[in-house]
C-alpha cells in the first residue's frame, strides 16, 4: 500500500519504464507479445545502404539517411541494424540484449554461462541523447556455443543459438534478444531514429551493409523490442507498409508451423522470406516475385518457360503472396534485397553510385548521403533492387534446420507458442 | 368428406376490366391454373406463385395474393406443420419439394460485415487499376523447386515441370462456377444455356449426373462431368471429354438421400445421354455401392485418374456434421478439390423432411474444412469449392474469406433464367420451362438469352467482387481468400465466432 503515491504518478498509456527501481516496487515486467492480440497499424520511412565492393562506411550514413526523412515517423520507434560491423569477432554470434532490470540480466547471463562461452561481455556502448527515456539495460555478448553442449544437442550452432533465443525470449521475463547474428547487430528502441542512432553511438561503427527504419505506429504505445529491424539470426528486416492481406499470409505460415503472434506484419514478412528462402530454396529473385507477384495480364504475355515458372509461383504462393502497400529492405550478410508491392503503393527511391546501392523511402535520403549518384531510380512495382557483396555465397545462414514453429517462438518469446514445441 | 383440408395457398386475382381475354395466362401456366370460358378462370390450389401468367399478360391484369387464413396462433403448430400433417393424412406419402432448405436458421451471411481500407492503407480503384480473379482449381506441390535455366536465370525444376500438376488445374477467370444440375432434371436448353456462359466467362459448367448431351461437347473444356451413385451416362469418353471428373456423394439438400427421376422424364434424348432405356425410372441409389468406405473412394479416385490419363477429380459432399474431418480423408484420398454443399443448397427434387432439418449451412462447413486441411498441412493439396445458396457477390467475398477457393451457383444461375423459387421442380411442369422436359415448355428458354443471362449476372458479381477487393486494399483474389481477419461477426455468439476463426465487430 505504501507504494500507492508512486503508482499513481507511473503514466498510464505508456508501457512501464525498464528501470530496477520500478521493478522492486512491483510494477509488472513488459511482455514482449504485448502487442500481439492486435494488428498493428502505422507508416514508417526506412533506408538500406550496401557497398557491394564490401567497404566499410560508418553508421553515421544510416543516421543522416534516417534524419531527413524524420517526418515520416512519430518518435515511437527508430532502428537499424549494420553488417559487418565486429570485423574483430566475426565469427562470434553477437547477442544484442534489452534487460527490464538486474534480475533479467543475471537470468538470461545464466543461459550465457550454461550454453555458450562468453568471449566477451559488455555494456552497449551508449550516449545520454535528449528524447531518449525509459531505455532498458543493454548489454551486449559475444559468444560461442559451449562445443560440449552443442555436440550433446546435435544441432547445426544456428539452431543451437535459435534455441538459446527462444529460451530467453520465452522463459525469461524482461529479457529481449534484439540481434543475435555474426557480424552484425540491431540498434534500436523508442525514440526518433537519428536519436536512437546518436544514442548508440552508431557513427563509431563500421559496416558494409545498413539498414534504418523510422516508426510511426498508429494504435500502440512503442516499446524497445517492438521497433524494427525485426531480426533472426543475421537477418533484419524493415518495412514500410500494411499487409492488406496479413490474415491469409499468416493462415498460410501456420500452416508450415509458423505462429504470427506479434501481430505485425514485418514479421509475416519475415516468416515469408525464411519459408522461401531457407526452407523452399527458392533464389532471392523468385522469392520476390512470389511476395510481389507479376499480374496474370504480365505473365500472360512471357515466354513460354518463365510463364511456366511464375504461374507456378503464383499458384502455389498465392496466399503468401504480400497484397497491400509496403517497402520491404532484408538485411543479411551479404547484402540486401529491397522491395515493392505489386502496384507501387509505397514510395521506394533506390541510387547506385560506384559500387554503393542505397534505397529510401524519400529521395532526400539518398541525396544526403550519396554525393553524386550514378543513377537514381524508382523500382517498379515487384522489382527488386538487390545488393550483393562478393565473397559471400549464401545470403541466409545455411545449416539452419529449426523446425518453422521453433523459429517463430525464438523470435516472438511467447511462452504460449514454446509450450506447444516443449521447451524446458 | 372434404377432397382436402388444405386451402390454397396463393389467390389468383384478375381484373377482368382490364383483361384481353386473349388466353395467354392459359397458354403460359405449366401448372393448369386457368381454364378458359370466355374469360381465364384460375384455380388458386393450382397456383405455386411463380409468375409466369403475370409476366406474360399483355394486359398486367393479374395479381398473385397470399392466401392468409387467419390460424389460431400457435407458437409451436405452425400453418405449414399442420398442413403437413394434413397433407400426410391424405397421401399417406413422403412429402417432395425443389429447390433449397426454406425455413429460419440463422443466416450466418447475414451476420457477417467485411472490413475496408482507411487512411493506413489506401484502397484500390478497381476502375482504374488492375483486380484479379483467376483462379487454379485443383491439387498444388508443397512448394516450387527451381533449377539455373543456363542463361542466368532459372526455371522450374525438371521434376516438377515434368509432373504438368499446372495442366491439371483447372483455370477459371472468376471464382464462380455453376452447380451440377443434371440434364433430365432440368432441360436440354438450361444446359446449353449453362455451357455457352461458362465458355464466355471462362469457368465451369457441371453436367450433373445426367450425362453430357453431344450438344455440349464443343463446350466439354468447361463442363465438369460427374459421377454419381447411379453412374448415369457414364462411359470413359464422358470421362475423358470433361475438364475435371466429380465425385458426387452427397448433395446439400438431400445429404444421405439418393435419387429419382421419374420415368416421364425420361425421354429419347434424356435415355440416350443417361445411357438407359426410355421410360424407365433413373434411380440413383443413396450411397455409391462401390464406396462404402474411405478407401474405396480412394480406389474410384484413382481408378478415374488411371481412365483419364490423370484429370482433375474432385468429390462433392454434403455439409454434415463430421465434415472437416470427411474432407481431410477426401483430400488425402486423392480428391483435387473438395466441393462442400450446404443445407440452404437447391435440388430438384428431395424430400422435404430432409430438405429442412439435415446438413449444416456452407458458412460453417467452409470454415472447418479449410481450418482442418490447414491444421494437418494439406490446404494447398485441393480447392475448396462452396455452395449452399450463394446468393449475392456479398455471400460470394465473405465465403472465399471463409477458406473457399470458389463458389458454385444453382438457385442463382435458374433465377437468371427465370425460376422464381416456387419450389416445384419435381413435379416436372416448370412454367419458366427450366426442371421440365416437356417440349412446349422447355422451348421457352432460348439459349442465347440463357446465356446472357448468366453471363450478365456473373459479370455482375465479378464486378462488385472486384469492388469490395479494392475496398479491401487488395488487388488480388487470393489475397481474399481465406483472410478471415477481413470479416467480423455481428450478433453470433462466441462459440460460433470462435469455429467461424472470425471476430465479433469492434475487435
Amino acid at each position: 500500500m505504501r507504494y500507492e503515491p508512486l503508482l499513481e504518478r507511473m503514466p498510464t498509456t505508456r508501457m512501464p519504464a525498464f528501470t530496477d527501481r520500478e521493478a522492486a516496487f512491483g510494477l509488472e515486467r513488459p511482455s514482449y507479445a504485448a502487442e500481439a492480440p492486435f494488428k498493428i497499424h502505422g507508416g514508417c520511412g526506412l533506408t538500406g545502404i550496401c557497398d557491394e565492393s564490401g567497404a566499410l562506411m560508418s553508421g553515421e550514413v544510416a543516421i543522416r539517411a534516417m534524419a531527413v526523412q524524420r517526418d515520416r515517423g512519430n518518435g515511437l520507434g527508430g532502428g537499424y541494424a549494420g553488417y559487418g560491423i565486429y570485423p574483430e569477432l566475426p565469427d562470434h554470434f553477437c547477442f544484442h540484449m534489452m534487460y527490464h532490470d538486474t534480475r533479467a540480466k543475471e537470468d538470461a547471463e545464466a543461459v550465457f554461462d550454461s550454453y555458450f562461452q562468453v568471449d566477451l561481455a559488455e555494456p552497449m556502448p551508449i550516449r545520454r541523447v535528449k528524447g531518449i527515456a525509459d531505455a532498458p539495460i543493454l548489454w551486449r555478448y559475444f559468444l560461442e556455443p559451449d562445443p560440449h553442449k552443442l555436440e550433446d544437442s546435435d544441432m547445426s550452432a544456428e539452431d543451437f543459438v535459435v534455441h538459446a533465443v527462444m529460451l530467453i525470449n520465452s522463459t525469461i521475463e524482461g529479457a529481449f534478444v534484439a540481434s543475435s547474428g555474426k557480424n552484425m547487430g540491431a540498434f534500436k528502441g523508442v525514440g526518433f531514429p537519428e536519436e536512437i542512432g546518436h544514442y548508440y553511438l552508431l557513427e563509431e561503427y563500421e559496416g558494409h551493409t545498413w539498414v534504418g527504419h523510422n516508426r510511426f505506429p498508429t494504435n500502440t504505445p512503442g516499446w524497445w523490442g517492438g521497433a524494427h529491424p525485426f531480426t533472426l539470426l543475421d537477418w533484419s528486416i524493415v518495412h514500410n507498409g500494411e499487409i492488406s492481406s496479413y490474415g491469409i499470409n499468416s493462415r498460410y505460415l501456420e500452416q508450415f508451423g509458423y505462429k504470427c503472434t506479434l501481430g505485425t506484419d514485418t514479421e509475416v514478412a519475415a516468416y515469408l522470406f525464411d519459408l522461401m528462402l531457407r526452407r523452399h530454396k527458392l533464389p532471392i529473385e523468385l522469392a520476390c516475385k512470389a511476395l510481389a507477384s507479376p499480374l496474370w495480364s504480365e505473365i500472360d504475355r512471357m515466354p513460354e518457360d518463365e510463364q511456366a515458372l511464375m504461374r507456378s509461383l503464383r499458384a502455389v504462393y498465392g496466399p503468401g503472396m504480400l497484397n497491400g502497400p509496403f517497402a520491404i529492405v532484408l538485411g543479411f550478410n551479404g547484402g540486401m534485397v529491397a522491395l515493392n508491392d505489386r502496384i507501387k503503393l509505397r514510395p521506394l527511391v533506390a541510387a547506385r553510385q560506384g559500387s554503393i546501392v542505397m534505397v529510401a523511402s524519400e529521395e532526400s535520403a539518398i541525396r544526403e548521403v550519396l554525393e553524386n549518384p550514378d543513377i537514381v531510380w524508382a523500382p517498379k512495382a515487384g522489382e527488386p533492387v538487390i545488393a550483393r557483396i562478393e565473397g559471400f555465397e549464401q545470403p541466409i545462414h545455411g545449416g539452419l534446420h529449426l523446425p518453422a514453429e521453433e523459429v517463430s517462438c525464438a523470435v516472438t518469446g511467447t511462452a504460449e507458442v514454446c509450450e506447444t514445441v516443449g521447451v524446458s | 368428406m372434404p377432397q382436402t383440408l388444405i386451402q390454397p395457398e396463393f389467390k389468383v386475382k384478375i381484373d377482368y376490366d382490364k383483361c384481353h381475354k386473349c388466353g395467354r395466362c392459359v397458354q403460359q401456366c405449366g401448372w393448369n391454373v386457368y381454364s378458359f370460358n370466355e374469360r381465364p378462370i384460375p384455380d388458386d390450389a393450382k397456383c405455386r406463385a411463380c409468375h409466369r401468367c403475370v409476366t406474360y399478360c399483355p394486359a398486367r391484369c393479374i395479381t398473385i395474393e397470399k392466401n392468409d387464413l387467419a390460424f389460431r396462433d400457435n407458437d409451436g403448430w405452425g400453418p405449414a406443420l399442420r398442413k403437413s400433417v394434413w397433407r400426410q393424412a391424405e397421401t399417406g406419402g413422403v412429402m417432395l419439394t425443389g429447390m433449397g432448405n426454406d425455413k429460419p436458421y440463422v443466416n450466418i451471411f447475414d451476420h457477417l460485415v467485411l472490413d475496408a481500407c482507411q487512411v493506413t492503407n489506401p484502397s484500390i480503384d478497381p476502375l482504374r487499376e488492375p483486380m484479379e480473379l483467376r483462379t487454379y482449381l485443383g491439387r498444388k506441390p508443397d512448394a516450387v523447386a527451381v533449377e539455373p535455366d543456363g542463361k542466368g536465370g532459372f526455371r522450374l525444376a525438371e521434376e516438377l515441370a515434368a509432373d504438368g500438376w499446372l495442366d491439371k488445374n483447372i483455370q477459371v477467370d472468376t471464382p464462380v462456377i455453376f452447380s451440377p444440375m443434371s440434364y433430365g432434371s432440368v432441360s436440354l436448353n438450361v444446359h446449353r444455356s449453362l455451357a455457352m456462359a461458362a465458355e464466355r466467362l471462362g469457368t465451369l459448367m457441371n453436367t450433373g449426373e445426367g450425362g453430357l448431351h453431344a450438344d455440349l461437347y464443343p463446350y466439354a473444356d468447361h463442363v465438369i462431368v460427374q459421377v454419381a451413385s447411379g453412374r448415369f451416362g457414364v462411359d470413359p469418353e464422358y470421362l475423358s471429354r470433361g475438364a475435371a471428373v466429380e465425385i458426387k456423394v452427397g448433395q446439400g439438400a438431400k445429404p444421405g438421400i439418393g435419387g429419382h427421376l421419374p420415368g416421364e422424364k425420361i425421354n429419347r434424348e434424356v435415355s440416350e445421354t443417361r445411357m438407359i432405356p426410355q421410360g424407365t425410372d433413373a434411380i440413383s441409389p443413396a450411397p455409391h455401392h462401390d464406396i462404402y468406405s474411405i478407401e474405396d473412394l480412394r480406389q474410384l479416385i484413382y481408378s478415374i485418374k488411371e481412365a483419364t490419363d490423370y484429370k482433375p477429380v474432385g468429390v462433392k459432399i454434403a455439409a454434415v456434421h463430421n465434415v472437416a474431418a470427411i474432407a481431410s480423408g477426401i483430400v488425402r484420398a486423392g480428391a483435387d478439390y473438395v466441393y462442400l454443399d450446404g443445407f440452404r443448397g437447391g435440388t430438384g427434387a428431395a424430400p422435404q423432411i430432409i430438405r429442412d432439418h439435415i446438413g449444416l449451412p456452407i458458412e460453417i462447413a467452409v470454415a472447418v474444412v479449410d481450418q482442418r486441411l490447414r491444421d494437418e498441412g494439406i490446404r494447398h493439396q485441393a480447392s475448396i469449392v462452396a455452395a449452399g445458396s450463394i446468393r449475392s457477390s456479398a455471400d460470394l467475398a465473405k465465403i472465399i474469406a471463409l477458406g473457399a477457393d470458389v463458389a458454385a451457383i444453382g438457385s442463382a444461375a435458374l433465377m437468371a433464367l427465370g425460376c422464381h423459387l416456387c419450389q416445384g421442380c419435381h413435379t416436372g411442369s416448370c412454367s419458366w420451362g427450366l426442371t421440365t422436359q416437356k417440349p412446349e415448355l422447355t422451348r421457352r428458354v432460348d439459349p442465347e438469352w440463357g446465356a446472357e443471362r448468366l453471363v450478365n449476372l456473373v459479370s455482375a458479381w465479378s464486378h462488385e467482387l472486384q469492388e469490395i477487393l479494392g475496398a479491401l486494399g487488395v488487388n488480388a483474389v487470393e489475397s481474399l481468400r481465406g483472410s478471415r481477419e477481413r470479416l467480423r461477426a455481428i450478433g453470433l455468439d462466441e462459440q460460433t465466432c470462435k469455429i467461424l476463426g472470425v471476430k465479433p465487430a469492434g475487435m
